[in-house]
């Protein structure tokens, strides 16, 4: 046991709370772009206001504290704190140790540089270091090719094909549960790089 | 055509929440229903508040279609099947269905309301596919839903844990085509002319 290990620090980003000030904002703005909800969503994809994403973020913070089956966390640069996305473990079925992971990253330009694999990361440590869960499983619809292949990077396995479940983009999509067991990411877990604290600024005051 | 809630050997009724939780209270009580039935640990909820439950839930008729079984004649409540909508876009719908009574199982009720629940799901809500999760333990279900016509899509591998050993979760699925191709064949021989399908 390495009880000093970072649960929420990775080389570039950190996991870290929702910020009512700050977030509302952004994520709205993330929300303009169908292709990104699209990705994220099976919903119908629709803008946000900020005052709609902050709602959302009430609605995350009261189901966390009374169905005690979700974790989530804003997924931010280590040295401005800066949102660049979201991260979820939901669903969480504790008798049985199982859980749901998802994860999003706003803005085309924050991605394709490994945040999102360092986020899997910390989240897939978080799950099975820390909520000792036996697995995790995504559900990706088909068309989302770079969802897949970061999930299958990390150890994921396609575990279930539904069937033209998704009707988007004018035809029908299967939808994929990848699944991976504690067993197979301790053979591919990440080298633990223990980070030193946060980078960024730490607000006055305390 | 047919009447869309009555079956060969059982039919669809409402859900009356107060019926409903008073059977539902009986029949939680013997945990191997809860263990086929659930993947959570069985709560023992007095009936009222499983009353309460189900009126809550019968609020949300735009995405949940809940029926009581019956079986053709009498009044005698053998069971429950419901359809959940999650996208109308997609066209989806996730079911669930328990016969409450050991002495009820093996008799092909189970069969017939899911036959008539996916008849209601294609035919009356117009939806594309029907989805299931079961578990692997649960071989008689299995077979039913094969007989229905549903096709294994993959399982959650060990997503139960029961009696210290691990389990898988199936998850089944039916599309309207392949519904469909089984009906024509089912609705010839039932003497009906293709022009009248649609």
């Amino acid at each position: 046991m390495n009880i000093a290990q970072s649960l929420f620090e990775s080389e570039h980003i950190c996991l870290g709370p929702i910020n009512f000030e700050k977030d509302p904002e952004i994520e709205a703005r993330w929300s303009e772009d169908a292709d990104y909800l699209r990705m994220v969503s099976l919903e119908p994809a629709r803008p946000s206001s900020p005052a709609q994403i902050k709602k959302m973020y009430e609605d995350i913070e009261k189901g966390q504290e009374e169905n005690k089956n979700l974790f989530y966390f804003t997924i931010r640069m280590r040295a401005d704190d800066r949102l660049i996305g979201f991260a979820r473990l939901d669903w969480i079925d504790w008798s049985n140790g199982c859980g749901y992971v998802a994860l999003g990253i706003g803005d085309p330009n924050d991605r394709n540089q490994g945040y999102g694999t360092e986020t899997l990361h910390l989240l897939l440590r978080f799950a099975f270091d820390e909520l000792n869960l036996y697995r995790l499983a995504a559900i990706i619809p088909e068309y989302n090719a770079a969802a897949l292949r970061l999930f299958e990077k990390a150890g994921f396995v396609e575990e279930v094909r539904r069937r033209q479940a998704v009707n988007r983009f004018g035809r029908r999509w299967d939808l994929l549960h990848l699944g991976v067991l504690r067993n197979e990411w301790e053979t591919h877990r990440s080298p633990d790089k223990p980070a030193v604290g946060l980078q960024y600024e730490r607000p006055a005051g305390f | 055509m047919g009447n869309l809630f009555r079956g060969e050997l059982i039919r669809l009724a409402a859900m009356d929440a107060e019926k409903m939780s008073k059977a539902w209270e009986h029949w939680n009580r013997d945990a191997l229903f809860r263990r086929l039935l659930d993947n959570e640990p069985p709560t023992l909820w007095s009936a009222r508040k499983i009353q309460q439950w189900i009126e809550k839930e019968l609020e949300r008729g735009d995405q949940r279609f809940s029926f009581s079984i019956y079986p053709l004649e009498g009044e005698r409540l053998i069971g429950f099947v419901e359809l959940n909508v999650t996208n109308w876009q997609h066209g989806n719908a996730w079911v669930g269905i328990g016969i409450g009574n050991r002495e009820d199982w093996g008799k092909g009720y189970g069969t017939d309301a899911m036959r008539l629940v996916l008849r209601y799901a294609f035919d009356e809500l117009g939806l594309y596919r029907v989805t299931l999760g079961v578990f692997s333990y649960n071989q008689r279900a299995i077979r039913s839903y094969q007989k229905a016509g549903f096709v294994v899509e993959g399982r959650e591998r060990g997503a139960l844990s029961r009696d210290g050993e691990r389990s898988d979760m199936l998850v089944m699925g039916i599309l309207r085509p392949e519904w469909e191709a089984q009906q024509g064949a089912m609705y010839k021989a039932a003497g009906g002319r293709d022009e009248d399908r649609n």
